[in-house]
């Protein structure tokens, strides 16, 4: 048994990848989280739906201490990592995160995108990266792009590198900010493809989406928040087969139609 | 009539050379220690201590808001009846750097505030540090930013440079006014000081033009093609397309 009140595990975690237990946020008088408790198992897809404002992408940038919670717990691989901002970036190495606006960086080239991480974090060799870079470039089918800089690639491609760069870190989570929303309608599908078929080889993944159709495709579990608390949890095909509640419901027929 | 042979005369004679090499020495050095200076200021203002952008603000207002002449005279005079008794080109070093280190630091504050929240984030997002993140995300896409404003610093300070001649320092400017008094040919000796002065601006103007090729990640690709020097250089004067 380890002393160490933080590395204990808490119980039932083996197939817990990440814990989220009653975590409050607030900024200045808006309270954004009231108690969000969430399991993330591994190689689970968790769809995360809401309204906008509800705090999904709060939710979000709690588990890989972008926003850190004001209080309550998250554990990841069975570690309490609220309150480890000194380790923050060490934890963020196993944790990708893809954003509403893809965020590639400027001033350098896709495979470049992809290398730098690799080789600033983890120390890879120029050569080695761009092998890894080239290789996730086909995984995200776009291999022919490695010397396209991001203006020079649709939202849809700098969505995929974004992806690509993310993968690069060979992350055990996956964290997808809205990363449809900003996508013009005939892009939105090629992103989906990439990460449906990450989720179906097994990465665990937890995603803010309005898309219903990649939610009834890949997700294991449905999470619905409303106003800064998670109303619903339920299986995908619970979800979908109407057994939710009736709020839920509301917001499932408001963007459905 | 002006006199040609005069002039080439002037341009050859040791101490307009001495005086370009002078000017050329204040200017570079000036530069230096000013684009430090005003690179710790900016990552200063980047803090969020407020003591620390208390002072930035107070650096910059004074040495914004008074005359370069005035600092240049004021650290010359003032400073020794504190016991600190500097050169004359020491003086001029540091009170030229320290006024340049303001400007520069809102040009790099401007640079760096260029530079959107999500980029920081998403490095961060990586498991980068923030000063990795500095170094690797944010500086080499708020340099490509301020070098053209940079560049218009740089040449500025070089003609700056010649109000350093009020505390004696024998720079190009006072060289050529004693040349000129002292043979009366005024327009030869000042022509001969102004030849120096625009060939260095043209070697400023084409540093500036290869550094921004430099920067630009898109060039840099295309690095093979040879163009012509004009070219480069109308183009680094149309920079109004840095994103």
């Amino acid at each position: 048994m380890s002393a160490d009140p933080i590395a204990r595990p808490t119980p039932a975690t083996e197939a817990r990848l990440l814990e989220i237990i009653g975590v409050e946020k607030r900024f200045g008088h808006f309270h954004a989280l009231k108690g969000c408790s969430l399991d993330v198992a591994r190689g689970e897809t968790v769809v995360l739906i809401g309204p906008s404002g509800s705090g999904k992408s709060t939710l979000l940038r709690c588990v890989n201490l972008l926003e850190p919670a004001d209080s309550g717990d998250v554990f990841f691989e069975g570690a309490n990592i609220t309150r480890d901002l000194g380790n923050a970036p060490r934890i963020r190495r196993d944790i990708g995160m893809v954003f509403q606006n893809f965020e590639l960086f400027q001033h350098l080239s896709a495979a470049e995108n992809i290398m730098l991480a690799p080789m600033k974090v983890l120390g890879l060799s120029r050569a080695d990266a761009h092998d890894l870079a080239v290789e996730l470039l086909g995984k995200v089918r776009i291999p022919e792009k490695a010397e396209a800089f991001p203006d020079e690639l649709s939202g849809g491609q700098q969505q995929r590198v974004a992806i690509a760069r993310a993968l690069a870190m060979k992350p055990k989570l996956m964290l997808y900010d809205e990363p449809t929303s900003a996508l013009d309608p005939e892009m939105i599908r090629e992103v989906l493809d990439v990460m449906a078929d990450l989720s179906a080889e097994g990465m665990t993944s937890l995603v803010v989406t309005h898309e219903m159709g990649f939610a009834r495709r890949a997700a294991d579990k449905i999470v619905f928040m409303e106003d800064g608390r998670i109303v619903e949890t339920a299986p995908s095909d619970a979800f979908f087969g109407g057994e939710v509640n009736e709020r839920a419901r509301r917001f499932l027929d408001q963007i459905l139609h | 009539m002006m006199s040609f042979d005069m002039v080439v005369e002037y341009i050859v004679s040791p101490a307009f050379f001495h005086g370009a090499l002078l000017t050329l020495l204040i200017t570079v050095t000036a530069l230096l220690f000013g684009v430090l200076a005003g690179l710790v200021i900016a990552l200063m203002q980047e803090t969020r201590w407020r003591p620390l952008q208390l002072f930035t603000l107070f650096y910059v207002w004074m040495f914004r808001g008074t005359p370069v002449l005035f600092q240049i005279i004021f650290i010359y005079n003032v400073l020794p009846t504190f016991g600190i008794r500097l050169s004359a080109f020491v003086s001029a070093v540091i009170a030229l750097a320290l006024n340049e280190g303001a400007y520069m630091a809102e040009i790099l504050r401007s640079g760096l505030d260029a530079v959107k929240k999500g980029q920081r984030t998403a490095g961060l997002a990586l498991g980068l540090t923030r000063s990795q993140v500095m170094r690797w995300i944010v500086l080499p896409q708020a340099a490509r930013i301020v070098l053209p404003p940079m560049g218009n610093q740089m040449i500025g300070m070089l003609k700056t440079s010649a109000l350093v001649s009020v505390i004696a320092v024998e720079e190009l400017l006072l060289v050529a006014n004693q040349a000129a008094s002292a043979s009366f040919r005024y327009l030869e000796a000042l022509t001969a000081a102004g030849v120096y002065y625009l060939a260095l601006t043209t070697i400023f103007m084409i540093l500036q033009a290869l550094m921004e090729r430099n920067l630009d990640p898109k060039k840099r690709r295309r690095a093979g093609e040879k163009r012509p020097l004009l070219d480069r250089l109308l183009t680094a004067t149309e920079s109004a397309d840095v994103r």
